[in-house]
């Protein structure tokens, strides 16, 4: 499986999917973290806080600039910074995908990245694929199934589809449902959603 | 007098048809803001300091630490020296600070000092539970009835406590301006907040709280009132001077208080004779939905015996308070009324589809659409070529089965006022104060008013989501879609026959021979003598035209109560690891006129996997010791994902017969079902009943084990 939707969370050096996926399929055999490993803190690392922290962050293909504590996540500087509402603190722990963007071409959940890890990487949020006329194909199909209801968890959804789509442009039934399992509905929107992917996936109109 | 019935087939243009959601765009855009999204002026964030007990004595409470923190504005106690608290998570104080993490380290500022007391969480047996009287109700003889019997057939059926999960968790934000309360909250009663925030604060009138929201990230019955929390944002904001002040509650506080759905335990003893006969019900049900004691499902379901006797006790314990969820009490029902009926027609090796038809006329007047239902979704699942008797026979460890289930409910539309306006230039408003929680109501109101008037559904601009605007009621009972269609459906032609009295001397016509078609107003199938509809509009002269469309309760000529539904599952069940996998659910439903085909669908769906989701997966785990949730999350309190709903179908019933009753509600009755269907379904395929939802894969193997194993003959 390619990592379609797959959630890396920066800074472990593991995601949360790989995770489960070791620990599930052999428990005896213990997870190396190559990158986490302990080791004495680096004499180069930059030390950043407590206190707020100048940080510029590249959203959207704009350089925004603003001041944090190290312990805001980057869901929060973009809800609470620059007004990108789009994405959604829903469970907070990495579980339902609701803050879902894309960062260096990878889904991510934003609620688990620190928002200084994430400068100098590129993101998208759900707000980076619409033109003011014209909405993302695949925003355009889940509106034209249905895929949507109360719409909370959608926007996590949409940069899902999106990412999938972008890595697999065709996928399959086994393919959509492995690239969107890392998002949950609670109104129950997956036969919208899947319906939306296949629409997209059959040729229906593709932005960039 | 005004003709205000529904359109016939023929001569409607939108209602019936699928129609994607006018709101669409905005929320997968990222543009629709909800509560939570709001950020006012000066905003300030506010947090709950909550009981780590489920049973205690507040004895002190010190607040000054965090009063003298920078950036803290307000720290307010909600219940201090004295108070005795009922359940792990009640609201203690309350804080409002620049920043979230400020407000957060103000609560952990916070020193409480508790007495613990005794506490009990237990629902699973009344025996050693804290129990109000039994209820209970006799009819007819069963004790002559089950003596009389040529079969009696025993079981025990349970559903566990559930939560709502909203995704959108529940708060909102407060600010005065002098005398005046402006709120935004994640509700789903916009006209009904100001008055239960009033009669809370006590020193504001209702009629000075605006109360305001868009979009709605959930409700499923949890979201009517404004909540202490909600209370509180309104009184720690004038602490604050009146700056604005937002609570959304955190996610383990939303699983542990904000929503939760009564558990119900059934020992249900049914009479039949040899043919299938239904006799006599007899059944000794219990649940808890916290300090309340929960609901009291209707048993038995559905179907009305001749002879019944019913015992309900209601447990009373330190949990987190239920709320209404999404049906309240059916599905409880549901699961423990065609869990006993499947296993008697197991006992009579009938196939329970045949035994279902036998006895439909106990389901009272609507046994016909039953009948048809039947009919229909065993011709979807190939119910004859599929279903075999208990205990699937097949070689190897993955059994398969179905099973089936029917429902009913109310769904008559609430009252609703609406204001519709035609301006001059011809365009046209609708105002009302409801509210949409992802059901399409927007979608259905402009599609009401442009089939009426004759427009596209782009020429309607809907409002709605203020309290300043017409007052209709709560999102509850399903009665949204039956009032607000009702109240729009009035008003739009009140609206044209005013216009229609306006333009017919310029058609040398007579007001009731105009019709509004396709953008024009004509004399009726007289395309030469016609205005368009911005020629017609414009001889209103200066003024707009504005009526009020009223939709009173209990109203019937448009809307009307009682729909029902059947639902059939074919699932696997895997006896070595015990994980159930749906194959296909199909689901049949009616709801009288369908306004919007496409979104009428989208909700049956929703309800099969919401349905799917709490029969396979969810539970409120409540630990004994401590008292306190264990899965206040969304890793180990786990919803279905898109891989785990294998195939749905879904049937809406229409035509004559059912369009022609009016609008009736949709939002509960097909989540009903599922878990019913899926628990007769794991039954037929492994030869034992599951007796307690969610159906893990540790309570099937349970099962399984005392039956004999899995390779045991069934």
């Amino acid at each position: 499986m390619p990592d379609n939707g797959e959630k890396a969370r920066r800074g472990r050096g593991v995601s949360r999917r790989d995770f489960l996926k070791a620990s599930s399929v052999t428990l005896s055999v213990p997870l190396v973290l190559e990158q986490t490993a302990a080791k004495p803190a680096d004499a180069g690392a930059r030390i950043y806080g407590p206190g707020k922290t100048p940080i510029t962050l590249l959203v959207n293909n704009k350089k925004l600039n603003t001041q944090v504590e190290p312990r805001v996540t980057l869901l929060e500087a973009l809800r609470h910074e620059f007004e990108l509402t789009g994405a959604k603190r829903v469970c907070d722990r990495a579980s339902c995908g609701a803050c879902t963007v894309i960062m260096n071409g990878k889904t991510v959940y934003s609620c688990s990245v620190l928002a200084i890890e994430a400068q100098g990487k590129s993101i998208t949020t759900v707000e980076g694929l619409a033109t003011p006329n014209q909405l993302h194909a695949v925003q355009q199909a889940i509106v034209n199934n249905d895929g949507q209801q109360c719409g909370f968890c959608t926007p996590g959804f949409v940069v899902a589809c999106k990412a999938l789509l972008d890595k697999t442009p065709n996928p399959s039934l086994e393919q959509i449902h492995r690239g969107l399992s890392g998002n949950l509905c609670r109104c129950g929107t997956y036969v919208g959603l899947k319906a939306a992917v296949q629409e997209v996936a059959k040729g229906g109109r593709r932005n960039a | 007098m005004p003709d205000y019935k529904w359109p016939e087939a023929p001569k409607r243009t939108w209602i019936g048809k699928r129609v994607s959601r006018l709101d669409g765009p905005d929320k997968v855009s990222g543009r629709a803001k909800y509560t939570y999204d709001i950020k006012r002026p000066g905003m300030l964030y506010g947090k709950i300091l909550r009981s780590p007990y489920p049973h205690a004595k507040i004895v002190s409470i010190d607040t000054s630490a965090a009063e003298k923190m920078t950036g803290v504005m307000a720290v307010k106690v909600i219940q201090g020296a004295g108070k005795e608290i009922q359940w792990a998570g009640d609201e203690i104080a309350a804080v409002a600070a620049v920043d979230e993490p400020t407000a957060e380290d103000a609560i952990r500022a916070i020193k409480v000092e508790y007495e613990q007391m005794p506490h009990q969480v237990v629902d699973t047996d009344p025996k050693v539970a804290e129990a109000k009287p039994p209820v209970e109700e006799t009819k007819g003889d069963p004790e002559k009835a089950f003596k009389e019997a040529d079969v009696v057939s025993e079981g025990f059926y349970g559903s566990n406590v559930m939560t709502h999960c909203c995704l959108e968790t529940h708060g909102s934000i407060s600010e005065w301006d002098g005398d005046k309360l402006l709120v935004h909250i994640s509700t789903q009663a916009v006209s009904g907040i100001a008055g239960q925030m009033a009669n809370a604060i006590k020193t504001v009138p209702a009629s000075n709280i605006h109360v305001k929201m868009d979009h709605v990230g959930g409700g499923f019955g949890s979201k009517f009132g404004p909540d202490r929390w909600g209370i509180e944002t309104a009184l720690i904001s004038k602490m604050a001077g009146g700056k604005p002040v937002k609570i959304m509650l955190e996610r383990n506080a939303e699983q542990a208080v904000a929503g939760s759905r009564p558990s119900a335990y059934a020992k249900v003893k049914l009479a039949a004779k040899r043919d299938g006969t239904l006799l006599a019900w007899q059944s000794e049900a219990w649940g808890s939905g916290g300090p309340g004691g929960g609901g009291q499902p209707p048993l038995p379901y559905v179907f009305v015996f001749p002879n019944h006797k019913k015992q309900h006790i209601a447990i009373a314990n330190n949990v987190g308070p239920s709320r209404a969820w999404r049906a309240p009490n059916h599905p409880q029902a549901a699961l423990i009324t065609m869990g006993a009926l499947d296993d008697l027609a197991a006992k009579l090796n009938m196939d329970p589809l045949d035994f279902f038809l036998k006895n439909i006329a106990m389901t009272g007047q609507r046994a016909e659409n039953y009948r048809e239902e039947l009919l229909k979704g065993a011709e979807l699942i190939q119910w004859k070529k599929n279903w075999h008797s208990r205990g699937d026979k097949a070689a190897g460890p993955v059994k398969r089965g179905l099973g089936l289930s029917l429902h009913t409910w109310g769904g008559r539309g609430h009252e609703s006022n609406c204001d519709l306006t035609i301006q001059p230039d011809g365009s046209v408003e609708v105002k009302m104060g409801t509210q949409d929680l992802g059901v399409g109501t927007r979608t259905a109101l402009a599609i009401v008013a442009a089939d009426t008037l004759g427009l596209p559904l782009d020429a309607i601009r809907v409002r709605i989501g203020d309290n300043d605007y017409p007052a209709s009621g709560g999102s509850g009972g399903s009665t949204t879609i039956g009032g607000v269609s009702s109240s729009t459906r009035r008003a739009a032609v009140d609206a044209r026959d005013a216009l229609f009295a306006k333009v017919a001397p310029v058609l040398n016509a007579k007001p009731e021979e105009l019709e509004a078609v396709g953008g024009t107003i004509r004399v009726a199938g007289t395309p030469a003598r016609s205005l368009t509809w911005k020629q017609a509009c414009a001889k209103l002269g200066g003024m707009p035209l504005t009526v009020r469309g009223k939709q009173l309760a209990n109203q019937s000529d448009l809307t009307n109560s009682g729909v029902g539904g059947i639902q059939m599952a074919d699932v696997s069940v895997d006896t070595e690891t015990g994980i159930v996998k749906i194959n296909k659910i199909v689901a049949v439903q009616d709801c009288g006129l369908i306004i919007n085909l496409k979104l009428s669908e989208s909700q049956c769906y929703g309800a099969l996997i919401m349905g799917i989701s709490y029969a396979l997966y969810e539970e409120k785990v409540v630990d004994r010791n401590t008292g306190l949730m264990l899965n206040p999350n969304m890793e180990f309190y786990r919803l279905a994902g898109s891989g785990d709903i294998g195939e749905l179908v879904v049937h809406m019933m229409t035509g004559p017969g059912y369009d022609d009753r009016g609008v009736i509600g949709l939002g509960e009755p097909p989540v009903i079902s599922p878990g019913a269907v899926i628990s007769n379904a794991i039954a037929n395929a492994i030869g034992v009943r599951v007796s307690t939802m969610p159906f893990t894969p540790d309570r099937v193997l349970k099962a399984l084990e005392q039956k004999g194993g899995s390779n045991a003959s069934v």
